[in-house]
């Protein structure tokens, strides 16, 4: 009799496509981890809302932290709005540069969004997307946290919060620079 | 048992065929645009950077390219602004020189083998491409096992087994029917 034999060649086939199955149902397919992280950060050169030139490379010496949003994004970009502006405020003397970098948006519904939640730190509009596929962006919002050398060095996918932001500003602060 | 085997071997087979399903790898890579359609160097002026883009080139890196905002679409399928840019970006850095293989590396290197719509041949994911035809083989010599079982059996061992006598009362009834 061959039954022995059949005793364990189902579960060798099934089990390995169970545990196939339960690990792919367990990952979020949506996490796509970067492989930005620890290199350096891409150059860019955009002019605010307000017509001053912005570029990374007039920021360097500085912690910054760069912020992909759109006025459509709703409601992880207006639920963490008050947190970029809050952490601007508490950073801005510590040398720390936030940076906001308005993606795929209409002027006017920008700067409403500017003016609602009265953002003081620059903002530039991305027109051609160039910027958003130099950091990898696939959504809005996500915050990308560069050191002083201009290395990024995280990046936070979805709304910010102030706890999040004071975590990555305060260790990349302590930073030697 | 055989029967055993058999179950086993068409286990083997779901798995290959899902495998396959799962990997689904889409035909390989249409063959370059003929090299008739790029635009010869004039002879007077050197080509400016500006290089005259074959769209059929962009095309085809841009159907390579994973749409970051949809579900499952290729960038050169996808209608969103997200993809229409992706396809400028595309686009312009063909224009500037770089090959088609340089503008699908310069998307890996932002997004990670994630924005590739095929996973590579080579290194882990090869794993992807390989083991559904591995299943296909296994299943394949295990089912043409079972075949050489199941046909070798009924020959041998069969004809003889029969009980003399029930011979012997089979032979009785069929002549029996034969004279009613």
């Amino acid at each position: 009799m061959k039954a022995p034999a059949l005793k364990w060649a189902i579960p060798a086939a099934v089990v390995p496509v169970l545990v196939l199955l339960a690990y792919g149902f367990r990952t979020d397919p949506r996490e796509i981890p970067s492989p930005l992280l620890g290199r350096p950060a891409a150059a860019f050169s955009l002019t605010t809302f307000a017509g001053t030139p912005l570029s990374l490379e007039d920021l360097r010496g500085k912690v910054v932290m760069l912020n992909f949003w759109a006025s459509w994004c709703i409601p992880a970009c207006y639920d963490e709005a008050p947190a970029l502006e809050r952490t601007w405020r508490a950073y801005k003397d510590k040398g720390v540069m936030v940076v906001g970098i308005n993606v795929q948006d209409k002027e006017a519904a920008a700067l409403e969004f500017l003016r609602r939640f009265e953002h003081s730190f620059p903002n530039a509009p991305d027109p051609r997307g160039r910027v958003s596929v130099d950091y990898g962006v696939y959504g809005v919002p996500e915050t990308f946290f560069i050191d002083r050398k201009g290395r990024v060095r995280f990046k936070h996918v979805g709304a910010l919060t102030d706890e999040i932001a004071r975590r990555q500003l305060d260790a990349l602060l302590e930073e030697p620079s | 048992m055989t029967r055993g085997w058999a179950s086993a071997a068409a286990a083997v087979m779901l798995v290959a065929v899902v495998g396959w399903a799962a990997a689904a790898p889409p035909p390989a890579a249409a063959p370059p645009a003929p090299e008739a359609t790029k635009p010869a160097p004039a002879a007077t002026k050197p080509a400016p950077a500006a290089t005259k883009v074959d769209e059929q080139t962009v095309h085809e890196v841009a159907s390579q390219l994973r749409c970051v905002v949809c579900q499952n679409l290729s960038v050169a399928d996808s209608p969103s602004e997200t993809a229409k840019q992706m396809r400028a970006i595309v686009r312009e850095r063909l224009a500037a020189g770089d090959s088609p293989e340089q503008v699908l590396a310069y998307f890996v290197e932002k997004y990670g083998d994630w924005i590739l719509l095929s996973p590579r041949k080579s290194g882990f994911t090869l794993l992807v491409w390989v083991v559904p035809f591995v299943g296909l083989g296994i299943g394949l010599v295990l089912v043409a096992v079972v075949v050489r079982r199941w046909s070798r059996r009924p020959q041998g061992a069969a004809p003889s087994q029969l009980d003399p006598a029930v011979r012997e009362r089979i032979r009785r009834e069929m002549s029996e029917m034969d004279h009613s």
